[in-house]
């Protein structure tokens, strides 16, 4: 196997057109080298893009989002201030992926170009409508992380391109957001069930002006529950609202049966994940307006 | 191919020829002699191979060498300075922080990493920063203890 470390794009980009296919790009490595031990890739070149964390290893404050380095670490994302004002909901989310030695090696990059539908991270950046930023040869181009994350393990880095930003929008005005992570087994474990919402609020302070669901490890992606953002839309949020909404969600999940829980178990969990998601998302939202 | 690195280990510098697959706890215990890191399920979940890198606590397991080139590593042998233990070395001993001993280099370089950086750690704080590292003989409680007496001393 060849070895790469290079410090500048254009490096990369050489790098990818030699290689092709047969390349696979690693920042952390906690996902890609699982992978390589278990033989589930044999990358003819690892071409280790650390190098380039003086370029994309910090976040950015922009005039109505923030900019996040594909090199910037979980752990930082979890323990940075900036983080944790722009988007508590992201700073927490952070906090519960695995243990603090993978977060210190992990990035957010890494962890979205690897596709996998049972992390934390995702399920709160499709809530907070992320977009990534892939970089070619051909210039930069930026896609909503729901369409960027395609299938198991698979996402749309074409070719010849590098994951190197994540775009974080501003949260609405009167909003409040959860992530929830169902673990019956350990601490440090992938979530049985993960569900993220966030409920804004219109003026009046009573009325959904708009709801957001997205669940996690239920799926091939992060799967968005459309059904249940459009029922809560234009309602006052009630408990009846709530239940009504969440009982659409089992119908837009796809779970797997595996040690974590039967199929069946994790479809049924997901209803009431989200409602108390949801429940808490409104009591957030309706603590920042009050 | 072999590539060259360079690694500081306990304060040592090393120069090495690597295959690009050879991970850190390999290199650390089979060309470095240092097996007080003990390697447990491989994966980066149990943390027996819990080492510093650049003072960041990391599963030497899931580090390849190469991505260590450069770095700054700290084992379990590097922390008791001339033969002298640190305070939450000895507190493992004081309060039976271990019995078979497998888990220990990592809970101990995990816990001196927390001390480094939060020297009087509530429980819960504890909990969750330890979370990573398993043991199978003692339960946590012992532990927890061991951690608790060290806090406030000089880790």
């Amino acid at each position: 196997m060849d070895y790469l470390a290079p410090t500048t794009l254009a490096e990369v980009f050489d790098a990818l057109d030699k290689y092709g296919e047969d390349a696979r790009l690693m920042a952390g490595g906690t996902g890609l080298v699982n992978m390589i031990k278990q033989r589930l890739v044999a990358p003819e070149c690892l071409i280790n893009i650390s190098g380039l964390a003086g370029q994309y290893g910090q976040v950015r404050p922009e005039a109505t989002a923030l900019t996040i380095g594909a090199l910037v670490t979980q752990r930082h994302m979890e323990t940075s201030a900036v983080i944790r004002d722009f988007s508590p909901l992201l700073a927490d989310t952070y906090h519960r992926v695995a243990t603090i030695r993978i977060r210190n090696a992990a990035t957010v990059g890494g962890g979205l170009a690897h596709g996998d539908p049972s992390q934390d991270p995702p399920v709160s950046l499709s809530v907070l409508r992320a977009r990534v930023r892939l970089a070619g040869r051909s210039g930069v181009r930026e896609v909503e992380l729901d369409d960027f994350l395609k299938d198991y393990y698979e996402t749309d880095v074409r070719p010849g391109e590098v994951l190197t930003e994540v775009v974080l929008p501003a949260a609405p005005a009167r909003s409040g957001s959860v992530y929830m992570k169902f673990l019956p087994r350990t601490a440090d474990d992938y979530a049985t069930v993960s569900v993220a919402a966030l409920v804004a609020l219109a003026d009046d302070g009573k009325t959904c002006r708009e709801a957001r669901v997205t669940l996690g490890a239920v799926g091939t992606t992060v799967i968005r529950a459309t059904a249940a953002e459009d029922l809560l839309r234009g309602q006052v949020l009630t408990d009846e609202a709530i239940r009504a909404a969440a009982a659409t969600v089992p119908a837009a999940v796809d779970p797997l049966t595996d040690y974590r829980g039967s199929a069946d178990y994790k479809r049924d969990m997901t209803e009431v994940w989200t409602r108390r998601a949801l429940t808490e998302a409104l009591a957030r939202a309706q603590q920042a307006t009050a | 191919m072999k590539y060259p690195i360079t690694l500081t280990v306990n304060g040592q510098q090393h120069s090495l020829e690597v295959e690009p697959t050879k991970l850190l706890v390999d290199i650390l215990r089979y060309d470095l002699g240092l097996t007080g890191t003990k390697e447990g399920c491989s994966v980066g979940v149990c943390g027996a191979c819990t080492v510093l890198m650049d003072d960041a606590i990391v599963s030497s397991c899931l580090t390849l060498g190469v991505a260590a080139n450069g770095k700054a590593v700290v084992t379990v042998e590097g922390l008791a300075q001339n033969e002298e233990l640190l305070p939450i070395q000895q507190a493992f001993i004081d309060h039976g922080g271990f019995q078979c001993g497998i888990c220990t280099p990592g809970q101990v370089v995990a816990a001196k990493a927390l001390l480094d950086i939060n020297p009087n750690p509530t429980e819960a704080e504890i909990k969750d920063w330890m979370l990573g590292n398993l043991c199978r003989c003692t339960g946590y409680y012992k532990i927890i203890e061991s951690i608790q007496a060290a806090a406030g001393q000089k880790a």
